[in-house]
């Protein structure tokens, strides 16, 4: 074999070599994601079948009952539902205005600078912490009880960093020649605002919004703190009635379950038969979280579809 | 035309005959002039409408541009041209206040706009009612990710037009003085990022003529598209003269010498030539700008 030969063969060994490298990489990279989506998949499926004889018509009309094979969940996603529009309500204005305030207004100083962190570090502030905060604030201080709307406010408090730090995002991805382009033609501050970056960044608000809500459908550590029922066997009053003036706010103020707590509570019993009912219930809890994320990634690809700068 | 001046050798001898004139062979192929006896004279005869008197300006520290004094005339098209970072683009966009959106600038100096004589960069002067009267054209096309309509009407509506009928009237009009109304008037719903790259920047253009502006600056408006693009965007440019004073930033030399009554050369925050386009590219009277654009650097 002459230099040249042997040089080449050297070439070709070392990008083998290299190469072996970045497929062992990818290998083990698909390993270790697998190895996740499975967990997650198996979960699911041991709760569906755990809880399988319990699916049905039934098991979503029925009330909570001492009887595990007549017990349902009616008023624990009936619950679920209020506590989340009251969360959606308090969190979404107060997040989104936050973020613009932050984003689009605030003068870059420490000031903001230490807002900005104590904000991202609020996000992972222990949900139980939020629980005795709206214990003394919500449910004492402001005589709000052990109500929907205690809940609702303590999981808005929980997501507001989410939202507040998603909606910066979204803002921030606005290039800056659409704002000069809208300055340029002599709208203000606000108009360009209000105009061209809200409506510009609504997909990555709301994506952020859900992703926040399907974090606060699953706790339960605050919800327990705040003295949410474990045991109801009565719907609170309905927010829309058939006669005026149509809308009734008194539901707010009604002892309520949610999903979390009414699987805590089965898994707490005794009789085997409950905890069938705990996995059935679990299987619905997961399959609403997945749900909502699912609805996230599609409105992110519609409005991404729409807007491609 | 001194005698130094070198023809280009592809350039067939009929085109000296129809006023368009070969001039300095440069190292980025010859320039062509549009040469108009009669547009000289009017050119040189315009009213001065905004006036440039010491203007100096920072980033901070930094001094980007140093105690400019250049005129805009009426209705003419003035070029500002030269290296990348002499501050052209800086001083453009002086002229409708852009810099206020950055923290940290300043303006020293004067530009007085006329009849009216006010100075555009005085501080009691709201940036707001300068870029009402004062319009923008971007290097990369920015049209708003929404409708063609909307896009042209939205400096209208900013305004207060709220009048279905005044809006439409209005948007067709921006839309023809802008060459764009036979390509888009079946699709005026459609969005506006769904245009090719060349009617996106004609939308742009047709978006800041709505409003009427008094000036028109284009930043390097044509660096983001094809020849044939181009060529639809200078056309247009040269035909505004009619409506608008344009001041127009641009790295090619035969841009400015094919769409500019006067031309301006910008080196390193200095003016330092200004003059009519015809004499910066026969006879330029110092020798940078004359190294500029023959292509010696830059």
């Amino acid at each position: 074999m002459n230099a040249t030969g042997a040089a080449r063969a050297q070439l070709e060994r070392s990008v083998q070599r290299r190469k072996l490298i970045d497929q062992l990489f990818v290998l083990a990279g698909m390993a270790i994601l697998f190895a996740a989506l499975l967990t997650l998949a198996l979960l699911f499926l041991k709760l569906v079948h755990d809880g399988a004889p319990r699916f049905g018509w039934d098991f979503f009309t029925h009330f909570a009952s001492r009887n595990a094979g007549r017990a349902g969940i009616l008023s624990a996603w009936v619950g679920t539902c209020l506590v989340m529009l009251v969360t959606v309500t308090a969190a979404m204005p107060i997040g989104v205005a936050a973020a613009i305030y932050l984003e689009e207004y605030a003068p870059k100083n420490w000031l903001t600078a230490v807002i900005e962190i104590n904000v991202r570090n609020l996000a992972g502030v222990p949900s139980i912490i939020y629980g005795l905060l709206a214990l003394g604030l919500f449910v004492y201080k402001f005589g709000l009880g052990q109500s929907i709307v205690s809940a609702g406010l303590t999981l808005a408090l929980l997501i507001l960093p989410i939202v507040v730090v998603a909606t910066r995002e979204a803002l921030r991805a606005v290039p800056r020649a659409i704002r000069e382009a809208a300055y340029a033609l002599g709208a203000t501050h606000w108009e360009v605002t209000a105009h061209h970056v809200l409506p510009y960044s609504t997909g990555g608000i709301l994506t952020g919004m859900i992703i926040g809500m399907s974090r606060a459908i699953g706790e339960t550590a605050p919800i327990i703190t705040i003295g949410a029922l474990a045991f109801i066997a009565f719907l609170p009053t309905p927010p829309v009635s058939g006669h005026f003036p149509y809308l009734s706010f008194t539901w707010l103020t009604d002892p309520f379950t949610v999903m979390p707590i009414q699987m805590f509570n089965w898994l707490s019993r005794p009789d085997q038969a409950f905890q069938v009912n705990a996995a059935a219930a679990g299987a619905i809890l997961l399959g609403m979280t997945l749900l909502m994320n699912g609805v996230a990634i599609y409105v992110r690809y519609r409005f991404r579809k729409k807007i491609n700068w | 035309m001194p005698s130094e001046v070198k023809f280009s050798g592809l350039m067939p001898a009929t085109d000296t005959d129809s006023g368009i004139i070969p001039i300095r062979e440069s190292g980025r192929g010859a320039v062509h002039l549009n040469v108009d006896e009669a547009r000289r004279a009017t050119a040189m005869n315009s009213p001065i409408k905004a006036r440039a008197q010491g203007l100096s300006f920072y980033y901070g520290d930094f001094q980007a541009l140093k105690g400019l004094n250049i005129e805009f005339r009426e209705r003419q098209v003035t070029a500002l041209i030269g290296p990348s970072g002499c501050g052209k683009s800086t001083f453009l966009r002086c002229l409708n206040r852009m810099h206020d959106l950055t923290p940290l600038t300043r303006y020293e100096g004067n530009i007085m706009l006329y009849p009216e004589d006010i100075n555009l960069v005085a501080r009691g002067i709201d940036p707001i009612e300068v870029r009402m009267r004062i319009g923008m054209v971007f290097q990369k096309p920015n049209p708003f990710p929404k409708s063609i309509f909307e896009n042209v009407a939205y400096g209208l509506r900013v305004r207060g037009l709220r009048s279905r009928v005044r809006l439409a009237e209005q948007v067709e009009q921006a839309l023809r003085a802008a060459a764009l109304w036979e390509e888009v008037k079946d699709r005026l719903s459609e969005s506006g990022l769904s245009l090719s790259g060349g009617q996106q920047q004609r939308l742009c253009i047709a978006r800041a003529l709505a409003t009427n502006p008094e000036i028109l600056l284009f930043d390097e408006p044509t660096s983001a598209l094809d020849p044939i693009a181009t060529a639809r965007i200078e056309e247009l440019i040269t035909g505004l003269r009619e409506r608008v004073t344009v001041i127009i930033v641009t790295h090619n030399m035969q841009q400015a010498a094919r769409v500019s009554d006067f031309t301006a050369f910008m080196y390193l925050g200095e003016l330092i030539e200004f003059d009519e386009t015809t004499k910066i590219f026969t006879n330029p009277s110092k020798k940078a700008t004359e190294d500029y654009i023959t292509g010696r650097y830059g």
